[in-house]
């Protein structure tokens, strides 16, 4: 063998392999670059240009950033009605979830029956859920209120209250729980009856129960859910839009914008804001800087989640 | 070349492909030759698509070389889009139901100037159309867009309900507004309204609060382009009247809670049409459908009341209208320019569409027209219309963003949020000032 074949021989040989784990890889790259990293470079891009869509952008520095955070008076309500669901909509819908997947992993009889009605709202698409929704809390001529108030309770205006809209569309959420309760029902009964029967014998209670043997198995599921929530509920739109846009009962011509988040920009997002300064306002630059804070603030609000101190994750996951 | 310049070369390559300019069009194509036009527009009723129909056939008959492939039902966020997009399948002629975004569309060069095509013509623009036309489909001298039927806000009021609250005639002052409104509102023993004099909330219907405020007669903006509102004595009295009103018929949360019980503005439940309200602020074309639906009550149109110390210029209105004008990615712009020209400035034309549609015509010679229609509660809106101190929204560089910002302020006012209404229109114009330097290139 001649001197230096060996370690040509073993570098084709890595070479070959790193080309065929790319061959392999390349997909998912290639998805990653297209979907993900050119979009982002694109957003950091434009947050610094003038670029209205028609004309060729312009540079234009830090005015873009400037204006959303110190000159436009909605990005403030935007963000606080997004993390405010962030972490309401998010707690209760686990919270939620774990109840009514306790229900129909529990209940003695009739557990198809519960199974099914809790899942079947979440199969209706969310603009006619959220429609639906509207017209049964409307505070005029709702059933809801018509109920309540038979029974001599001043009902609320929901959708058409400040106070009450956010609390409305934790309600649709609530409503929509199918999902959830799917997940946590197959968490529950993944844990080993061995455990609860061994912690009956030593005299655990439900609570107890829950605690030291439910609890610890469903952490990772637990953990999976409120990060696909804070994910999903960084971009709640739909069902804002349209509630906000149904309840306040404005007449919207052809050529009009309406402004989101009836009522006094309760129900206003975020990624709403996105919507209308990018495509209503053609202000790439401004609706660039807003993704770009939402992508920061999602980050950290999922890193934090993902430390072991934040108490959902464990060494073994 | 580093391997460190090559991503560098390839981010960039991806970034300019993300914002190549959209393709732009030409004037140069002949007359002589077989051309289809696209022809975009936002009419989807039946009757109002069967009369722009009929426009178009007239306009073939005219032009047998052009053939014009018309798309209704498009709104204006479709056309921005599609315009900003560029394409093969970019429309030649398009139009929008609002004078909102025309500035807009000037300013960007979406839609192509006119001026030359109407010069080009021998038309003289300033004679041809009512002047608040003329200001609202230019902007900063471009004139990208021409008035296409035009449409003024008026009041329609219950004849029977004035006839039984003893009021005589139609208020013309604030004052008298105001008194007839609360008049006119009867309650039910528990309160709540039976049927209100006329329902103040900025969203109701067509209530925006551009199309009241043009009572006062305001000017939005400065010689230099800068919002005024803050400095217009008209703006303080106008929203000072409003939350008057709002308070003398029951305050906001009642009247927000009554408004929640109302129809669709377009179907047979909708508030006039069912006699929940006594007056009520909508535009001309209301007309045909209350006639249509034949309401239980005998109904008639006035003027919008103007304030009390400006009484000499009752008979004015708030207007607006459908605009028409050419894409910039047009390659066919003299034959587009033929299908614009006809649908905006032949008398005939005009006077026939407005007739079909109800809706107030849009050229000097069309208004003067014998051939149009007789009925007096349409009439009201041509007066509103030909009348001196009738005005439109100024256009604006990013189109009706600060509209959308004086609304978002009128909500504010009327549900008791702003205390200080200086403070608050200083904070107004700061905003539409802010607003109008991002959108500016």
């Amino acid at each position: 063998m001649a001197p230096g074949t060996a370690p040509a021989a073993l570098r084709r040989r890595r070479t070959r392999e790193r080309l065929r784990t790319l061959g392999f890889l390349s997909p998912w790259l290639a998805g990653f670059t297209v979907f993900f990293g050119y979009p982002l470079v694109a957003t950091v891009y434009f947050s610094f240009m003038h670029y209205n869509q028609i004309q060729a952008p312009a540079f234009v520095g830090l005015r873009n950033w400037k204006y959303v955070l110190q000159q436009m008076p909605l990005f403030g309500p935007a963000l606080w009605n997004t993390l405010w669901l962030v972490v309401v909509m998010v707690a209760l819908r686990v919270a939620f979830g774990i109840g009514i997947g306790l229900l129909v992993t529990r209940v003695k009889t009739g557990a198809g029956f519960f199974r099914t009605a809790f899942y079947l709202p979440y199969l209706a698409p969310p603009v006619a859920a959220t429609v639906v929704f509207v017209f049964l809390l409307n505070p005029g001529t709702g059933p809801v209120n018509e109920a309540l108030s038979a029974v001599g309770i001043d009902a609320p205006n929901w959708f058409n209250d400040p106070d009450w809209a956010k609390p409305s569309l934790v309600l649709l959420s609530l409503w929509g729980i199918g999902d959830l309760m799917v997940v946590f029902m197959a968490a529950l009964l993944d844990v080993p009856k061995e455990q609860y029967e061994a912690a009956e014998l030593d005299g655990a209670g439900a609570f107890a129960r829950f605690r030291y043997v439910t609890w610890p198995s469903i952490t990772p599921i637990v953990m999976f859910a409120v990060v696909t929530g804070v994910v999903q509920t960084m971009q709640y739109y739909t069902q804002a839009l349209v509630a906000g846009k149904l309840a306040s009962g404005v007449t919207v011509g052809p050529g009009s914008v309406i402004q989101p988040g009836y009522p006094d920009h309760s129900t206003l997002t975020v990624p709403q804001l996105v919507y209308s300064l990018g495509f209503q306002n053609f202000n790439t630059g401004a609706a660039c800087v807003l993704s770009l804070v939402l992508f920061a603030v999602a980050m950290a609000v999922t890193s934090l989640l993902m430390r072991r101190s934040a108490g959902l994750l464990t060494a073994e996951d | 070349m580093s391997r460190a310049r090559v991503p560098l070369l390839l981010a960039a390559g991806l970034l300019l492909t993300g914002c190549a300019h959209p393709s732009t069009g030409s004037a140069d194509d002949d007359l002589g030759r077989p051309v289809t036009l696209k022809f975009w527009h936002g009419w989807s009723e039946k009757k109002e698509v069967a009369a722009i129909d009929a426009s178009i056939a007239r306009f073939e008959k005219l032009h047998p070389l052009i053939k014009v492939e018309a798309t209704g039902n498009v709104p204006d966020s479709t056309v921005n889009q599609a315009l900003r997009a560029g394409g093969g399948n970019a429309p030649d002629v398009v139009s929008s139901f609002t004078t909102n975004n025309v500035g807009q569309y000037c300013s960007t060069g979406m839609w192509v100037d006119l001026d030359p095509f109407l010069a080009k013509s021998g038309l003289d623009k300033s004679r041809i159309f009512p002047a608040p036309l003329v200001r609202y489909s230019a902007h900063q001298g471009r004139q990208c867009a021409l008035p296409l039927l035009a449409d003024a806000y008026g009041l329609y009021y219950n004849k029977d309900a004035f006839e039984k609250a003893g009021i005589a005639r139609p208020p013309r002052t604030m004052s008298e507004f105001e008194d007839a409104a609360v008049r006119l509102t009867q309650r039910t023993k528990d309160g709540s309204y039976r049927q209100l004099g006329f329902m103040p909330d900025f969203r109701l219907y067509q209530n925006s609060p551009d199309r009241f405020f043009a009572q006062w007669g305001p000017r939005y903006f400065d010689g230099e382009g800068k919002a005024m509102l803050a400095r217009e004595p008209a703006a303080k009295q106008f929203f000072s009247f409003h939350r008057e009103l709002v308070s003398a018929l029951g305050g906001y949360t009642q009247l927000e809670t009554f408004r929640t019980t109302f129809g669709d503005e377009m179907s047979s439940q909708n508030a006039f049409l069912t006699g929940k309200l006594a007056m009520h602020l909508d535009g001309e074309w209301r007309g045909l459908m209350l006639d249509e639906a034949k309401p239980g009550f005998r109904w008639g149109t006035a003027p919008l009341p103007v304030p009390d110390d400006r009484a000499g210029t009752y008979g004015r209105g708030y207007l607006t209208g459908t605009v028409v004008g050419i894409a910039h990615s047009s390659r066919h712009q003299n034959a587009a320019w033929e299908l614009v020209k006809f649908l905006t400035t032949d008398t005939d034309q005009v006077v026939a569409f407005a007739n079909a549609i109800h809706n107030v015509p849009s050229t000097n010679a069309a208004l003067a027209s014998p051939k149009l229609d007789r009925d007096p509660a349409f009439r009201t809106f041509l007066d509103i219309a030909s009348h001196p101190d009738s005005t439109g929204m100024p256009p604006s560089v990013n189109g009706g963003q600060y509209i959308t910002a004086l609304q978002d302020f009128g909500y504010a006012v009327e549900a008791g949020k702003v205390r200080d209404l200086d403070k608050g229109l200083r904070a107004l114009d700061r905003q539409i000032d802010d607003d109008n330097l991002q959108s500016a290139n």
